[in-house]
């Protein structure tokens, strides 16, 4: 039973997805057929040109982006333990049960924070980095680089350093604070649920920052010297400097740097799997988490599939709206026309 | 356009191969997984590390020098790489011919979805032996996997800490337990370490309390019909509570980890940081691997069985436990059923049991095991008048992980022992 359901599955959407690549040869064919008709040949050879480098990309997409998020989805519909035939037909109800899912919704609302104050937090402060950093001084190399390393290293080498740093009483933290007759929380950072979340951010700030700072470096060298000497002619100080010239000019940078903080943040997983698990008392579980936990611990696959969904969606939505709401400017500026081939 | 057509006939070809290569490679489920030879057993153990490895290799040895024209491919793997192969495995559907099942709901899943052979009669002697402890693996009264060790859950102490702080006995009750832990915290010492950051160790508890609580029958009667109405199991997170409340645990125990690393549940144990801690039977090897001598505690560690609940209608001297068992696959070939029968036989047993593998489940095998502690540990395991297995293995991990959720909420005081039922028999519900 197994082998042929699986046999069918596995052959049906064959049919669907192939036709892409040739669908995409017949319109990459027709554009320079339009511009000379005399040179057929010519355009004939382009196109199998076309076919042959876009084709694998594109079928590699296909099978590995397009396929599982298909399977995904209809995984969704299904209770199914993860082995076994696809035959509990359930229809909507394991989204029914995840957006019911008290745990799903804290786990959405973390999320949310998580968003939220990397960017209230990570903005300034990377803001403030990048402008004392980008003003000539000793070390200036040396000290970029320090504030870039937590970003190099892996997230998890990083979280089980924390995981380490943070433990209760044993804890290097713990510890520094015992030497100065302070005491660290009774259950450790990590394990009161008031407090695991905001450790959590520190640890993501500390992680992140390196990245902001060096976006807004980069964004900074894009601000014309010109600009700045004249603004200094007309006497303003360097306070004024910053703030009429510098961060308005680093706009755009900021906006997609805030975009791509987002979207980490949304499918924040790494750091909280290392550091809590998700808990204590699942006050730190992310949506990614939740999924997670569901499919490969506890085998509800359609539950976890139905959860992914949502989460896919919820990022979707996110980008969409970002785009339209705030990055539209940014593209504006640059390319009206190819903006609207776009969106 | 003749080229044309060529270009897209390519394209759709090269696509259409690769997806079928994709199509066959999960398709295969039944035709190979004997490896397309009847004499060939494909064995998953996790014993990865010697005597144990060495050994298992000796023990397919001699199985293929008995069996002329048989050969076993033996894989060891590390405990948790074996699980997620085996569950890549079942999705597949290429399971191996002889394998490791903790028994309970996911092995009925498994027994569901047609991937384990039934062996009650293929090995009807066998399981006469081994007697209660298959219980365990029995799915509707038949058997499907061969239990070869089986432990029980108790408290595992330092002795020279109890020393220390002037104890002389081990506690019988509940009540003495939390007396014990006050006489420690009095000396300065954590009493007990408990891993709540990974749930399962402080579901045992739980477990524990409504075995206390409960009469077998109604344990029983949960297990087949997942109904937990019974007051019982309101009264063992009544019970529970009292403990958390008492606060015998280690600083920090919310988000301590089992057993990984030296700040884990055991590391603390092993590392002398706490006096007790209440764990399975593979403790010592455990705590072995987190000393920097290897040796954990060494001869301060030993081992009382958890205690009493006065008034408790359940059994005072039943026990909690788990433990593995080879399963044959659906497809294996009939040699595979007798290499499991060869390794549950007296000799390969008392080989197992003297090299401390873990805990013998062939009763000619009980007095090769050496080490006093998990000798000990073996006779109140024999003594028990039942084993229950693991309320998560034997709910299966979707109610299993939901209790466990819960349970580890109420250590964090933020639910009640009313919502462990509740949401516990919720998940059941969901199982349909």
């Amino acid at each position: 039973v197994t082998s042929a359901t699986r046999g069918r599955t596995g052959s049906g959407p064959s049919s669907d997805v192939a036709p892409t690549p040739a669908a995409g040869v017949g319109r990459a064919l027709a554009r320079p057929a339009r511009g000379g008709g005399g040179r057929r040949a010519g355009s004939v050879r382009t196109g199998l040109e076309v076919a042959l480098f876009v084709g694998p990309a594109l079928v590699l997409f296909a099978v590995f982006v397009v396929w599982p998020v298909v399977r995904a989805v209809q995984f969704s519909f299904y209770r199914w333990k993860g082995f076994g035939p696809l035959v509990d037909f359930v229809g909507l109800q394991n989204y029914v049960s995840v957006l019911g899912n008290d745990v799903f919704r804290d786990a959405f609302g973390h999320n949310v924070f998580i968003v939220v104050l990397s960017i209230v937090v990570q903005l300034p402060l990377g803001l403030a980095i990048a402008l004392l950093l980008n003003r000539k001084m000793r070390g200036q190399g040396s000290l970029r680089t320090i504030i870039f390393v937590p970003y190099v290293l892996s997230e998890v080498i990083a979280g089980v350093v924390w995981l380490q740093l943070l433990q209760p009483r044993y804890g290097v933290v713990d510890s520094l604070l015992g030497a100065v007759g302070l005491s660290g929380p009774e259950q450790g950072w990590l394990g009161t649920p008031d407090l695991a979340l905001w450790a959590l951010l520190g640890v993501l700030t500390w992680k992140y920052l390196g990245l902001a700072v060096l976006l807004f470096l980069a964004g900074l060298q894009g601000v014309p010297d010109e600009l700045v000497e004249a603004a200094q002619l007309d006497g303003a100080s360097w306070w004024q400097v910053q703030r009429r010239i510098t961060v308005p000019l680093l706009g755009p940078t900021i906006r997609t740097w805030a975009f791509l903080s987002m979207i980490g943040s949304i499918q924040q997983f790494d750091m909280v799997w290392i550091l809590t698990g998700g808990g204590p008392a699942n006050a730190t579980t992310t949506m990614a988490t939740f999924l997670v936990t569901e499919g490969t611990k506890r085998y509800n696959y359609g539950i976890a599939t139905a959860a992914s969904v949502i989460l896919f969606v919820v990022a979707l939505v996110a980008a969409i709206t970002y785009q339209l709401l705030v990055l539209r400017r940014d593209v504006g500026e640059a390319d009206a026309g190819a903006r609207r081939g776009v969106v | 356009m003749t080229r044309t057509r060529v270009a897209r006939a390519l394209a759709l070809g090269a696509s259409l191969a690769v997806l079928a290569a994709c199509g066959t490679g999960s398709a295969s489920t039944d035709g190979d997984t004997d490896g397309g030879d009847a004499s060939t057993i494909t064995w998953w153990h996790n014993s990865n590390t010697d005597p144990g490895k060495a050994y298992y290799d000796e023990v397919a040895q001699q199985f293929e020098d008995d069996n002329p024209g048989v050969t076993v491919e033996v894989s060891a793997m590390q405990h948790e790489d074996m699980l997620t192969k085996l569950d890549a495995a079942f999705q597949g559907g290429d399971v191996p011919d002889v394998y490791m099942e903790r028994g309970g709901g996911e092995l009925a899943d498994h027994v569901e979805a047609g991937l384990t052979k039934d062996l009650t009669e293929l090995a009807a002697d066998e399981i006469e032996t081994l007697g209660g402890s298959v219980a365990g693996w029995q799915v509707d009264g038949a058997t499907y996997a061969l239990p070869f060790s089986v432990g029980v859950v108790g408290f595992w102490y330092n002795t020279a800490l109890f020393e220390q702080a002037g104890i002389t006995e081990t506690p019988t009750t509940v009540e003495e337990l939390l007396s014990t832990a006050d006489t420690l915290k009095q000396a300065g010492i954590e009493p007990i370490s408990v891993g709540a950051g990974d749930k399962w160790p402080a579901a045992h508890y739980w477990y524990y309390l409504a075995l206390r609580q409960c009469p077998q029958e109604v344990l029983e009667d949960a297990v087949q019909t997942l109904d937990f109405s019974d007051e019982c199991f309101l009264r063992a997170g009544q019970d529970l509570e009292t403990i958390v409340d008492a606060q015998p645990f280690n600083q920090g125990f919310l988000a301590t980890a089992a057993q990984t690393g030296p700040t884990s549940a055991s590391g603390l144990l092993a590392t002398g940081k706490v006096a007790m801690e209440m764990q399975g039977h593979w403790e010592p090897g455990v705590m072995q691997g987190l000393t920097e001598d290897g040796t954990g505690l060494g001869d301060d560690l030993a081992w009382f069985p958890f205690p009493a609940v006065d008034g408790g209608e359940g059994d005072q001297t039943a026990a909690l436990g788990g433990g593995d068992a080879w399963a044959v696959s659906q497809d294996a070939p009939d040699a595979a059923v007798d290499f499991v029968k060869y390794l549950l036989s007296d000799e390969v047993q008392q080989g197992f049991a003297e090299r401390d593998m873990g805990l013998p489940t062939n009763p000619a095998a009980s007095g090769s095991v050496k080490d006093p502690a998990l000798a000990g540990l073996l006779e109140v395991r024999d003594d028990a008048p039942y084993v229950q297995l693991y309320f998560d293995t034997a709910f299966g991990q979707s109610v299993g992980g939901a209790m466990n959720d819960e349970i580890a909420l109420l250590f964090a005081g933020s639910t009640t022992p009313e919502a462990i039922v509740e949401k516990t028999q919720q998940a059941a519900d969901a199982e349909g």
